[in-house]
């Protein structure tokens, strides 16, 4: 039972993070129908920057890694990440999609997977052919204990829900409730005729890259702190667990997104500790391509039933 | 159904233009097999007399020609049904690990390669319309998505298979049903020795020919043999009835339907027939390298199957290949001689001088796929039809690569593959900057999408509005 309970646990954890990412793919696929290969990799990228940001703290400024000043000024370069980040989805959808825009359906498709293997050897370039250690900046104390005494969740688990649940709830908050939210429901509803009623087309899309951006860079920090390691091969193994979320979801669906996320978490964490890790991936690309074929519009499909 | 080959082109263009063209094709073709059946005789010699040249040793052609093989069988699916496959690796790996099954020590039984291959190029065959039949249905993203995981899914199972348990719950009284830990497919490392393919030299010497990587020039005119198969049989199909029923689908899938195709079958034998190139291509590369292990069956080299046929011209078959010993020369033989020579000491000075350990460790074939997926994006945006596209096969696919499933915002689409089709329609070099390429109108306008960029076709597309 408590085995139970702490596999859920981490799988909520790890869920969250899917999440953050598979909002991503949601919200691109959303806007332009395209399923944004490279996300993935900008997630990594966003993994690799957290590394060099602690190896700054660490090494560069002397703090020590456990300490809290260390903690506090990793959570500070977490919105330049991010906007690094975000700064390169958008680049990529200006100079990769967009003038593939009116062509063919999957001709972006195939360029997003060029792009893919641009990003993935920028990171092989940045960090070297084998994992890197991140320096242990999350603290590991447990916090939460179960009755028979056997640790039940931590600070570093309570920090990862503390970063990833603001966001979440932010980007509903702004998809919902703002103008440019707005503009971004309708351009996803339908491109042209928002076009008509004076919504600049090409910077909504431009917004929308940059959120899922950053959202990815905030995914790749808490990754990189969590895991403790960073690898330039984390764009495709966190790319197929998220785009599963987004799918389960109903792609195009900001909360089902969430749901997947965690859902896919669960799963995964579930299969980590009561099969074995080395099916994790079988079973997760099983649940996806059977959640694509008896039901690709998701699992929480009303709203959407149109698109998909 | 093979009568009719190449009638239709024909009559629309000037009969003794098509004449010559054939002529001309036949004598560089000749030249083609003759330098291919020479070359492994002359590399020697050859790379003695200029070796200023980075010649491509045999093994790399072997390893060219396989991928040749390879590209052929996913052009059905991608070029001529148009859909996307990123699974490819799969059918590849069937087929090798079928072979390495049948005829190595691993499970004790040694069929002769000759036989196996057939029965590689149906377990390829059949695990093909198992992937087709249930996704049929899914458009051509999601279809991307599912054949990706069905590639990881089959690296990964001939991988963990290597040491698997599988036991009833101690409830149901824990009884082993496999294992414990059996080894079914080697896991990480591999099966190895597999058999090689052998002829016999009958008489008094008792000597044999031994197709494996310890005799390369022998291998090559085996896969040569192979690709040669492989092609022959790609041109029929491509002129078949079942050819042009493939072409209808992939240019709208409902016209053709109403054409009273029958597009579940007709998908399906393309999934199949690509996917038994495919297991062709496995049991020649087990086989040949008398060994093989789950890694090299990655995602990579899906992509890396794709990469070749945007490069190449999708759906030509002369383009296919071309694309494949191009890119395959390029990534064994001319990246690792462009880093020993030129790129990866002063990187290695670079690094060494700014204490960059990953400088300092700089090998240019590691970026390889950086490369590639710069040729990839730059291929889609300004070439989508390939470097070496099919006349033919253009006239009747309007110009662009992958026409693919119109489905959903295909209004625009039209007018501009009218447009490509004037402006590339023979001749491959100079002309795509001399033309406003498709892709440069839309893109910055503020997209005044009621006369949105190019001329608005007809009356073309699913119109929702406009």
């Amino acid at each position: 039972m408590e085995e139970l309970v702490k596999a859920l646990t981490i799988g909520v954890t790890n869920g969250l993070v899917i999440a953050l990412i598979a909002i991503g793919y949601t919200l691109v696929y959303g806007i332009l129908e395209l399923i944004n290969f490279a996300h993935a990799d900008v997630f990594m990228l966003g993994t690799a920057f957290t590394y060099f940001a602690t190896e700054i703290i660490v090494r560069g400024m002397g703090i020590p890694a456990s300490s809290t000043l260390a903690l506090a000024l990793t959570l500070i370069a977490l919105p330049f990440i991010m906007l690094l980040t975000a700064s390169i989805n958008a680049s990529i959808e200006r100079f990769a999609y967009r003038p593939l825009r009116n062509a063919p359906r999957l001709a972006p498709l195939i360029s997003a997977i060029g792009m893919s293997f641009v990003l993935q050897n920028i990171g092989l370039l940045l960090l070297g052919p084998s994992q890197k250690a991140v320096e242990p900046i999350l603290p590991r104390t447990d916090v939460v204990f179960f009755p028979s005494g056997a640790a039940w969740f931590g600070v570093d688990e309570m920090i990862v829900l503390g970063v990833t649940i603001p966001l979440l709830l932010g980007l509903r908050w702004f998809v919902a409730s703002t103008r440019q939210g707005k503009a971004m429901r309708a351009t996803a509803q339908d491109r042209e005729a928002s076009g008509l009623m004076g919504i600049d087309v090409n910077r909504t899309i431009s917004l929308t890259f940059l959120i899922a951006g950053a959202l990815a860079g905030a995914a790749g920090l808490v990754v990189a702190l969590y895991y403790g390691q960073t690898f330039f091969q984390y764009g495709l193994q966190f790319g197929l667990l998220s785009f599963t979320a987004a799918v389960l979801g109903g792609i195009g669906n900001l909360t089902g997104a969430t749901l997947g996320g965690l859902f896919v978490g669960i799963v995964a964490a579930m299969s980590d500790r009561f099969i074995e890790a080395k099916w994790t991936s079988v079973i997760v690309f099983s649940l996806l391509i059977l959640v694509l074929i008896f039901r690709p519009t998701g699992l929480l499909a009303e709203q959407q039933s149109e698109r998909a | 159904m093979t009568e009719v080959v190449q009638a239709p082109h024909r009559s629309i263009r000037n009969p003794l233009a098509g004449m010559d063209d054939r002529r001309r094709q036949m004598v560089i073709l000749a030249i083609v097999v003759v330098l291919a059946l020479v070359y492994p005789l002359i590399y020697r010699p050859l790379s003695n007399a200029i070796p200023a040249v980075p010649w491509p040793g045999t093994a790399v052609l072997v390893v060219c020609a396989t991928f040749a093989i390879l590209a052929l069988g996913l052009n059905i699916v991608m070029g001529f049904a148009g859909l996307l496959d990123l699974g490819y690796v799969a059918f590849y790996a069937i087929g090798a690990y079928t072979t390495a099954f049948l005829a190595s020590s691993h499970f004790g039984v040694h069929i002769s390669w000759w036989i196996v291959l057939w029965i590689a190029v149906a377990a390829a065959a059949i695990f093909g319309v198992m992937l087709g039949a249930p996704t049929l249905k899914l458009r051509g993203d999601y279809l991307a998505i599912v054949t990706l995981g069905f590639g990881e899914i089959v690296r990964l199972v001939f991988r963990n298979l290597g040491d698997i348990t599988i036991a009833l719950p101690a409830i149901l009284g824990g009884a082993v049903l496999v294992g414990p830990n059996a080894n079914l497919t080697g896991g990480n490392v591999g099966i190895n020795p597999i058999d090689p393919p052998i002829i016999p030299i009958p008489g008094p010497w008792g000597a044999s020919i031994v197709f494996s990587n310890q005799n390369v020039i022998a291998s090559w005119y085996l896969v040569l043999a192979l690709l040669a198969i492989t092609f022959f049989i790609c041109r029929r199909l491509r002129d078949s009835k079942l050819g042009r029923a493939w072409m209808a689908i992939r240019e709208d899938e409902t016209a053709a339907a109403a054409m009273g195709i029958n597009t579940v079958t007709t998908k399906l034998l393309a999934f199949s027939l690509g996917a038994s190139f495919s297991g062709f291509a496995g049991a020649f590369t087990g086989a040949y390298n008398t060994a093989i292990f789950a890694e090299t069956f990655s995602y990579n080299v899906s992509i890396l199957v794709v990469i070749i046929i945007i490069l190449g011209g999708i759906g030509s078959l002369r383009g296919v290949v071309i694309g494949a010993f191009a890119l395959l020369y390029v990534d064994r033989t001319l990246l690792p001689w462009l880093g020993d020579n030129i790129v990866n000491a002063p990187m290695h000075d670079l690094g060494v001088s700014t204490g960059q350990q990953i400088l300092a460790d700089f090998k240019l074939t590691t970026y390889n796929y950086l490369i590639f997926g710069i040729v990839l994006v730059i291929m889609m945006i300004r070439r989508p039809e390939g470097l070496f596209p099919d006349a033919s096969a253009k006239a009747e696919m309007h110009g662009v690569g992958i026409a693919a499933e119109v489905t959903g915002a295909g209004d625009v689409e039209l007018a501009e593959l009218a447009e490509l089709e004037t402006v590339t329609l023979d001749d491959p070099e100079p002309l795509p900057e001399a033309e406003p390429p498709p892709d440069a109108e839309p893109p910055m306008s503020e997209l005044p999408p009621g006369s949105a960029s190019p001329p608005p076709p007809s009356s073309a597309g699913p119109g929702t509005q406009a």
